[in-house]
């Protein structure tokens, strides 16, 4: 199994690079034209999302350099310990829709402290694994497109994240407990 | 909603800052997150200039096209205002897909061409659409079938069985996805209820006309 996931992963992307471009030339599209004539819009794409990311990480960063998330994190530790979950990863259910790179340093930190094996481990590999960093997601979309108003995408996100850092605890302390 | 949580993150930041005496924190962490922000989007330069360029081949060959038509109708019930033809829903599934196979930086790009074509049909450019919305909702719960980073983590510290997280991770993503699906379609339907579907200018006109 593990060795099939393993080849899967390494063949997947390659075969789309490959695939793709020969397929186009097939249909007789002019294939490196094309590819830079699309490539462009990749520049301005990134570019434009800057502003939005910038400002975005700006406040994220302030907000956890503060100490501000670890006395909300403190406040809830022990409403968990109650229900019989590690408190440990409790962090990560805030760092988590916030940071993609400070919940993976995060998730490798408890994996390297309690090792890969142990309930805290698995719980933070799950939770890592399960969802994506809704912030980041929120404004790399909608800022590659000028969208100001995100309606309702926000309280969906962070209620779906909500749902699955509770999920992810529930079905590991199932599956391992 | 985010400009309120934005201010939100600052000023609370800065309470907790003073309160603790250590106010150079902040102009450190929000230069140090000004520097991140500018470092994640120039990361995003490359791979969002390849995959572009590989997207509009897919484009021009009919890739698309073709996907749209094949697989459109399985998504289409989550997307109702976008035509089943529609290049658009073509990039949705491109990015789904990328997503579930976790084929890591791929699904940004294609994410973000689908989020250009949902563009070209919002009626509001500065206001996100309903289709928008969802798509979103999907991509920050994001299905994953294979956590690749966290079985390569796992693996570094010698865990006897790096991939036994798969099933616990398929099934809180699944359960997280279905949330998303459910909370984007409650707000919706309250949405689309308070301000009913808008007529297009056009058709507005010819009407009067």
């Amino acid at each position: 199994m593990q060795t099939w996931i393993h080849i899967f992963s390494n063949w997947a992307v390659p075969v789309i690079i490959a695939f793709i471009p020969l397929f186009a030339f097939v249909r007789k599209v002019p294939v490196y034209e094309s590819f830079v004539d699309g490539a462009k819009d990749g520049f301005n794409t990134a570019i434009g999302i800057i502003p939005h990311l910038v400002g975005m990480m700006v406040a994220i960063s302030v907000f956890r350099a503060s100490g501000a998330m670890d006395f909300f994190t403190g406040w809830i530790a022990p409403l968990m310990t109650k229900l019989g979950a590690p408190p440990e990863v409790l962090p990560l259910g805030f760092l988590r829709p916030l940071t993609g790179t400070g919940s993976l340093a995060f998730t490798t930190d408890l994996i390297k402290t309690y090792g890969p094996d142990s309930m805290i481990g698995r719980i933070a590999s799950t939770i890592q694994g399960s969802t994506d960093t809704t912030f980041y997601v929120l404004t790399v979309y909608f800022g590659a497109v000028g969208i100001r108003n995100g309606m309702y995408a926000l309280k969906v996100g962070l209620f779906s994240d909500v749902i699955g850092f509770v999920a992810a605890i529930a079905v590991c302390l199932l599956v391992f407990g | 909603m985010v400009n309120k949580i934005w201010l939100a993150f600052i000023l609370i930041g800065f309470g907790f800052a003073a309160a603790k005496g250590n106010i150079g924190i902040v102009t450190e962490a929000a230069f140090d997150g000004a520097t991140t922000g500018v470092t994640v989007c120039f990361g995003l330069i490359s791979i969002l200039v390849f995959w572009m360029g590989m997207m509009r081949l897919a484009e021009e060959s009919g890739l698309v096209r073709g996907l749209s038509k094949l697989l459109g109708p399985v998504v289409s019930f989550l997307f109702p205002d976008v035509p089943k033809n529609h290049p658009a829903m073509g990039y949705i599934l491109s990015n789904m897909s990328a997503n579930i196979l976790g084929l890591g930086n791929a699904a940004t790009p294609m994410g973000i061409r689908a989020m250009q074509e949902l563009q070209t049909l919002n009626p509001h450019k500065e206001t996100a659409s309903p289709a928008m919305c969802t798509l979103l909702a999907l991509n920050t719960a994001s299905i994953t079938l294979i956590p690749t980073t966290l079985i390569a983590i796992r693996l570094g510290f010698d865990s006897a069985n790096p991939a036994e997280i798969v099933g616990p991770t398929l099934l809180a993503t699944l359960i997280a996805t279905l949330a998303a699906i459910m909370a984007d379609r409650w707000y919706r339907n309250r949405y689309l209820r308070r301000r009913p579907p808008v007529i297009p200018p056009a058709a507005n006109l010819s009407a009067e006309r």
